[in-house]
């Protein structure tokens, strides 16, 4: 730690102070729904809602709506739609695939409108920070708004974690219960796609899976506990944002969400020396619930 | 770039299609971007037909975004940006193959081991470019294809890599069309799944990696998932399914191909919309037959 900046005045840059006081919640948001992600099998779901999230932030500046707000609006309704397109409240493989390649070409298209109706050298960095993200460049406003969301995220999936994790188990004995299995997964969806919105700030479009998977991944294989599980995903990712922080401003031709990801990737793929895995009934009992493929044609 | 040789050729776009077809093909850049859309075509839509099968679409994403950092890291070190694409790519399905094994999870695992290694790689490429320092507008062209710049040389190494995965999935097309549909069955019957599926990742990775020399690394999905996909709404026989996917999507790359020599519009949303609109006609019209039966 000795060659970079003095770590003590870390604090006293505002770039600085920003980019932690957005991050820390995002990244909470992002391991506390990566976790129900995982659970569900919808990983793939989170991997086309970000790449919506690139189409809405490039459509948005290219018809010259704030950011921001198209991105929520566009990555919230697609979630919906999504889980609407597939039964039960969630989607098929192929529908997301197909829908999410259109969605994508219709980015490529807001990418070129945007680049042809602007100065060449801006427009072609602002498709690159929606795509890898610019978390050091956070206006205040930007930051307070980013965090002011998560937190209200958090205390809505907070909320719902019981009877989700119920209807994520076992959605036949759920809804047999009572518990509205497809209202859940709906809503779900749709906090799925504003966490995309809030974490397309900080490591970009392309990037935010990681966030979602590898916290994720990692508490899964760390423990069978649910709710110790969902607070694990979300400490990891917490402490993966932070440490890429540091490790960007420590060296600063790392960019930003490299740092995170890799401390985040690394928190994964260390994590089986550290968690023994006990077999049980128990996590069998997980693991079929959570993967239930839909049957061939 | 396309947009000054567009004016530079003077199109005219007109009902006569003979003269429109004759004329874009005065070019060899668009002979080499015809000749590559097919091959890519065959190899995405026939590998993409067991993808979209064995709902292995999230891993198909995955691998193709890998060919990001392939590129980025094979230009950065000075190596050539195809066989970067190709040995990342390989790589990463060894990765996504094995992960799950070694921990003996389910399902799950394997979608966050995926989507784990989509990030890293994804982050990775990002560094590359950034450490390479020059022409981040570049990092566009990555992403999102542009069929400019097929060299003859670069036709050769996609047809190479097409004839060597197509032959090794004629080879295990029957064990891995039973694995797909009935796993639990097939390795009864002594047919190793394990093996198959690891296996069928890689080709995966090679076509990918392929498809993504047009289409760029995020649009491969327009060749791999929606010609099998609209083909699987079509008929339920697998070689009339495995044809059909494969004259859709040269079908649907040289139209698209055509037209954006034409407009200036770039190829991967022009791909992506006519393979959509084509999914969605396929979904309604087989809703439309159901329903007059």
């Amino acid at each position: 730690m000795s060659g970079g900046p003095p770590l003590a005045d870390l604090l006293d840059m505002a770039f600085m102070r920003h980019a932690l006081l957005a991050g820390i919640p995002v990244a909470a948001l992002s391991g506390f729904v990566g976790w129900f992600m995982v659970l569900r099998s919808q990983v793939f779901t989170g991997d086309a809602l970000s790449h919506v999230a690139f189409t809405g932030a490039l459509g948005s500046l290219a018809l010259g709506v704030s950011p921001q707000l198209g991105l929520l609006v566009c990555t919230v309704v697609v979630g919906v739609g999504l889980g609407l397109l597939g039964g039960r409240g969630r989607a098929d493989d192929v529908v997301i695939g197909t829908v999410f390649a259109w969605v994508l070409g219709l980015g490529v298209l807001a990418l070129s409108l945007y680049t042809a109706s602007s100065a060449g050298t801006t427009a072609g960095s602002a498709g690159v920070s929606v795509l890898f993200g610019s978390i050091f460049g956070l206006s205040a406003t930007a930051a307070w708004t980013a965090a002011g969301v998560s937190v209200g995220l958090l205390l809505l999936l907070g909320l719902l974690a019981r009877p989700l994790l119920f209807a994520s188990l076992d959605e036949a004995v759920a809804a047999a219960r009572g518990v509205p299995v497809r209202a859940l997964g709906l809503l779900f969806l749709a906090v799925v796609g504003a966490t995309a919105a809030q974490a397309t700030q900080a490591v970009g479009a392309l990037l935010l899976l990681g966030l979602l998977a590898a916290p994720a991944g990692a508490a899964r294989r760390l423990t069978d506990r649910p709710y110790l599980g969902m607070a694990l995903a979300s400490g990891i990712s917490v402490a993966s944002m932070v440490l890429g922080l540091l490790a960007s401003y420590l060296l600063p031709q790392v960019p930003p969400s490299f740092g995170i990801l890799t401390v985040a990737a690394l928190s994964y793929g260390l994590s089986p020396l550290v968690g023994r895995r006990r077999a049980g009934p128990r996590s069998a009992r997980v693991r079929t619930a959570g993967g239930n493929r839909p049957p061939p044609r | 770039m396309s947009a000054v040789l567009v004016q530079a050729s003077d199109p005219q776009l007109s009902w006569n299609l003979v003269a429109v077809v004759s004329q874009a093909l005065e070019y060899p850049f668009m002979v080499n971007a015809f000749r590559a859309g097919a091959v890519v075509a065959v190899l995405a839509g026939c590998v993409g037909w067991f993808m979209v099968l064995r709902r292995q679409s999230f891993a198909g994403h995955t691998l193709a975004v890998v060919s990001f950092p392939g590129a980025a890291g094979a230009v950065l070190v000075g190596a050539s940006a195809v066989s970067g694409v190709f040995v990342f790519a390989v790589v990463a399905a060894l990765v996504i193959g094995l992960a799950p094994v070694a921990s003996g999870r389910g399902y799950s695992e394997e979608a966050a081991v995926t989507g784990t290694v989509q990030a890293v790689a994804l982050a990775a490429g990002f560094l590359f470019v950034t450490l390479y320092g020059r022409n981040v507008n570049g990092v566009t062209a990555l992403l999102f294809g542009s069929f400019l710049g097929i060299s003859t040389s670069e036709v050769s190494t996609l047809v190479v890599a097409a004839v060597a995965v197509l032959a090794v999935l004629a080879v295990l097309a029957r064990p891995l069309l039973f694995a797909s549909v009935d796993p639990t069955v097939a390795a009864a019957r002594g047919v190793r799944v394990r093996a198959l599926s690891t296996g069928f990742l890689v080709l995966l990775a090679v076509a990918a990696a392929a498809a993504s020399q047009i289409t760029g690394s995020l649009l491969v999905f327009a060749l791999l998932v929606v010609p099998a996909a609209t083909a699987q709404v079509l008929t339920v026989r697998p070689a009339l399914s495995v044809a059909l996917t494969v004259l859709l999507g040269v079908g649907l790359t040289w139209v698209s191909l055509l037209v954006a020599y034409y407009v200036d519009y770039p190829i991967g949303f022009l791909l992506t919309s006519s393979a959509f609109v084509v999914y969605v006609a396929a979904v309604l019209g087989r809703r439309l037959a159901r329903g007059l039966r």
